[in-house]
């Protein structure tokens, strides 16, 4: 028997096992629950149980299975239930009643309770799915498309949905081929830079020493983004797959999945899939009976930024501290020991196995035409459906915000995006018509980076966020350059003196300049684009720190030292007392009128006042500058 | 209480036999030593860089380059703030200085009594339920001030380290 037909023979053995399984669990009713990291601390551990006891006390022969994220990350907890002869449905924001509802009106009873449904999943004809609404016109999933559906610790699931028959494939024919695949699909690579990844993986690929490792980054370290933690708890074996391609195709016998300490869930999830693949024969000695070995493990991350840099990345896997060094020599010469590396991020090897099953142009017709596919965002902050969407790049940032996201919550006004994280920018609505990719991003100040997407509305100070991720940076920075670990503290410094009003003019000019020493005299994409923040912040929105240097004004009332509370007595009750009771200081009082107000001296800021007046009153406004305070009191 | 006697060292040991000594993996042996005793007591550090062969500054200059280590035993409850983008907009910051304000310590402090020990974290990357917390490895979601009492009150801190004012039930008083 040729070793061809043998792996195809030893594939299709797994895949038939898988089916099996699936076709059984498809015969049943099943409750899926929304089990990353986010879904848990919305609570889906309680209502996992919930079900469960339900369930047992009504003797019901249902399966509950923890799944990841579907992405529908503001209707957390979120439950799918499917049973034969329905469609597939979603409901979101579960707690304990609801699912006593749902057991006793659905899964006992036939009423699948569409009034508490958030969407179905397969078409049908009384129920819209998620593709009939704004966000599912806009989104392609292709490599989250499995998340939230398939459990992540059952290895068959993932077979069963064709999952290692890429990887199948592959094995079957010479690496060279696998190259050309990735190459010619333009796939770049998704951690931010855009590199080519089939280059990288060419010039590993023509290095002469044999020895070659291969390394996944999910080191994501840029606040705001949490796209590969979701894909690693969702779907591992997604980026399992796409690393042995890669091992395949460079010939490597040795990987390493690279996970951020502040992630347990998935390095336990990952650990878990990579068991599971080894006891299939997908790992390890002669993969498929190919005869291609290759072994993977989990390093665990320590909670430094600069490690999501590569070299510094590698330094920290030999035991040193994660410092980067100059390129080149690149790591595809001389990376982990000083061998050939090949290093991508979770996300890039996550599109390789889509790539290999459907063919690059396939991929290249998604897209645009210098960056094709799609790019996965986190997107979070001010906007109404906060989440991680998956949409074809060229789509633009408005239909991102307003179409998928749903808009700014709370009748605000948009005010700012801000992408790619303490390296990315801030970009206003006049840039929101910019079509989402490498190039067009660059042009406007910002980076693709890894996908972070915060959206920022009127109450957001654009100062106060320059000055928040240059603190991260500066704290981040390794010290070895001068420029960085100098020049972002100065930096910092003129920030802060900005946002307590004590700032002058003279210091925007000086901002510039350190920017653009900074970005010149720093070694590695930390220091290069540390300043990235600040100087879109002061291109797009320079009113607002000189309304802070001249007026002490912070325009959207959040620097807490250009900020007082106030009470406004005609609209406060007599007979309310619920801001009393929230004041963690004791700062408000009541007045001989039976109104309340504020003592001055012993408020701390906290916005707990201004969130706890109920809604009828809303008595409770911020004023900027401070000196307004005595102007409305005086005037009393 | 210094972790440095002998006894106090024996998981260090057999941490390091697991790992055969080796230079290269030195960050996974002070991730398994943190876990065993919490943080990193300077004697471990010693001996670590004994066994792997390497001057105790390099060990100690990993300890402390690395966010993950800490030079001080932690608290029996550890709370950790998400400073993350999307938890500093809606109130990160807030969460943190009404923790430090309960708690009367600073971010990377422990309390006298070694109950509690707070310190800021970068991204946890649960970003869609900021401001994020997280108590012993749970996530907690929008966190309020007064989110941060009832938190503080399930893990037994009852009570401000300043006693509230009796009056304020009835409306405060004027000063």
């Amino acid at each position: 028997m040729s070793a061809v037909t043998e792996i195809g023979l030893t594939y299709a053995g797994l895949r038939r096992q898988a089916e099996e399984k699936a076709t059984r669990l498809k015969a049943q009713a099943v409750i899926r629950i929304g089990s990353a990291t986010c879904g848990l601390a919305a609570g889906a551990a309680a209502v996992k149980e919930a079900f469960e006891r339900e369930i047992s006390k009504r003797r019901l022969p249902v399966k509950v299975l923890e799944t990841g994220c579907l992405g529908h990350c503001h209707a957390e907890p979120l439950v799918i239930i499917s049973r034969p002869g329905f469609p597939g449905i979603a409901y979101g924001f579960v707690d304990e009643d609801l699912v006593e509802l749902l057991v006793k009106n659905f899964l006992e009873g036939d009423d699948p309770c569409y009034e508490y449904a958030l969407a179905a999943l397969d078409p049908n004809d009384v129920f819209p799915t998620f593709e009939d609404f704004p966000r599912g016109v806009y989104e392609k999933k292709i490599i989250s498309g499995e998340s939230g559906i398939i459990d992540p610790k059952e290895i068959e699931q993932y077979l069963a949905g064709g999952g290692y028959g890429a990887l199948a494939e592959v094995l079957a024919r010479p690496p060279q081929e696998v190259i050309r695949e990735i190459k010619g699909a333009n796939l770049r690579g998704r951690g931010g830079a855009g590199f080519p990844a089939g280059v990288k993986w060419e010039l590993c690929d023509r290095q002469e020493e044999r020895e070659r490792f291969i390394i996944c980054n999910g080191d994501e370290g840029d606040p705001g983004a949490f796209m590969d933690r979701s894909l690693l708890e969702s779907n591992p074996h997604l980026c399992i797959e796409g690393m042995i391609i890669g091992a395949y195709a460079i010939q490597a016998r040795q990987g390493y999945i690279y996970i951020r300490a502040e992630y347990p869930l998935a390095i336990e999830r990952v650990n878990v899939a990579l068991n599971q693949a080894r006891e299939k024969g997908l790992l390890g000695e002669s993969i498929l009976n190919s005869g291609f070995s290759f072994d993977l493990e989990v390093f665990q991350g320590s909670g430094a930024f600069v490690c999501g840099e590569s070299s510094a990345l590698v330094r920290s896997m030999e035991g040193e501290r994660g410092v980067p060094r100059h390129r080149p020599p690149r790591l595809t010469e001389s990376g982990f020991r000083g061998k050939p590396t090949l290093l991508n991020n979770v996300k890039t090897f996550c599109y390789v196995p889509p790539i290999i099953r459907h063919g690059k142009d396939w991929f290249k017709g998604m897209g645009t035409a210098s960056s094709p596919g799609t790019a996965l965002f986190s997107l979070v902050g001010k906007v109404a459906h906060t989440g991680l969407v998956e949409v074809p790049m060229g789509t633009t940032l408005r239909e991102l915000v307003f179409e998928v996201g749903g808009g700014i919550p709370d009748g605000k006004q948009f005010k700012a995006v801000q992408i790619g994280g303490p390296s990315g920018g801030c970009l206003p609505e006049s840039a929101l018509d910019i079509p989402i990719d490498y190039d067009s991003l660059h042009e406007a100040g910002a980076i693709m980076g890894s996908g972070g997407l915060v959206v920022m509305d009127d109450d957001d100070c654009m100062v106060a966020v320059a000055r928040y991720f240059l603190e991260f940076t500066q704290q981040e920075s390794c010290g070895q350059c001068t420029f960085c670990r100098l020049g972002t503290r100065h930096m910092l410094d003129l920030l802060t003196a900005i946002c307590q009003g004590k700032g002058d003019l003279k210091s925007l000019d000086t901002l510039k300049d350190l920017a653009e020493d900074i970005k010149a005299g720093s070694l590695c994409g930390l220091g290069k684009t540390a300043p990235n923040p600040v100087l879109t912040t002061l291109r797009y929105f320079r009113e607002e720190y000189v309304a802070h240097i001249r007026e002490g004004i912070c325009p959207a009332k959040m620097c807490p030292d250009l900020i007082v509370y106030y009470i406004e007595p005609e609209k406060c009750s007599k007979l309310c007392n619920v801001c009393v009771g929230s004041c963690p200081v004791d700062a408000i009082y009541t007045r001989e009128d039976g109104l309340k107000a504020i003592d001055q001296k012993k408020c701390v800021k906290c916005d707990n006042c201004l969130k706890t007046c109920p809604p009828q009153y809303q008595a409770v406004i911020k004023l900027s500058p401070p000196e307004k305070l005595a102007e409305l009191e005086g005037k009393k | 209480m210094e972790i440095g006697g002998s006894e106090g060292l024996l998981p260090v040991e057999e941490i390091l036999s697991r790992y055969r000594n080796d230079r290269e993996k030195l960050i996974p042996i002070l991730q398994q030593v943190q876990e065993k005793l919490g943080y990193l007591p300077l004697a471990a550090m010693e001996r670590i860089a004994r066994a792997v062969r390497v001057p105790a500054v390099e060990v100690y200059g990993l300890a402390t380059f690395y966010n993950q280590f800490r030079l001080n035993p932690p608290g029996d409850h550890q709370i950790k703030i998400c400073m993350g983008t999307a938890c500093y907009m809606v109130g990160g910051q807030i969460a943190l200085d009404s923790f430090e304000r309960r708690l009367q310590i600073g971010e990377d402090e422990t309390t006298p009594d070694r109950r509690f020990s707070l310190e800021r974290v970068a991204c946890v990357g649960c970003c869609t339920l900021a401001p994020v917390v997280v108590i012993n490895e749970r996530v907690e979601g929008k966190v309020t001030p007064t989110r941060v009492d009832g938190i503080l009150l399930e893990l037994g801190l009852e009570g401000l380290p300043e006693q509230k004012n009796s009056a304020s039930e009835e409306g405060g008083k004027t000063p």
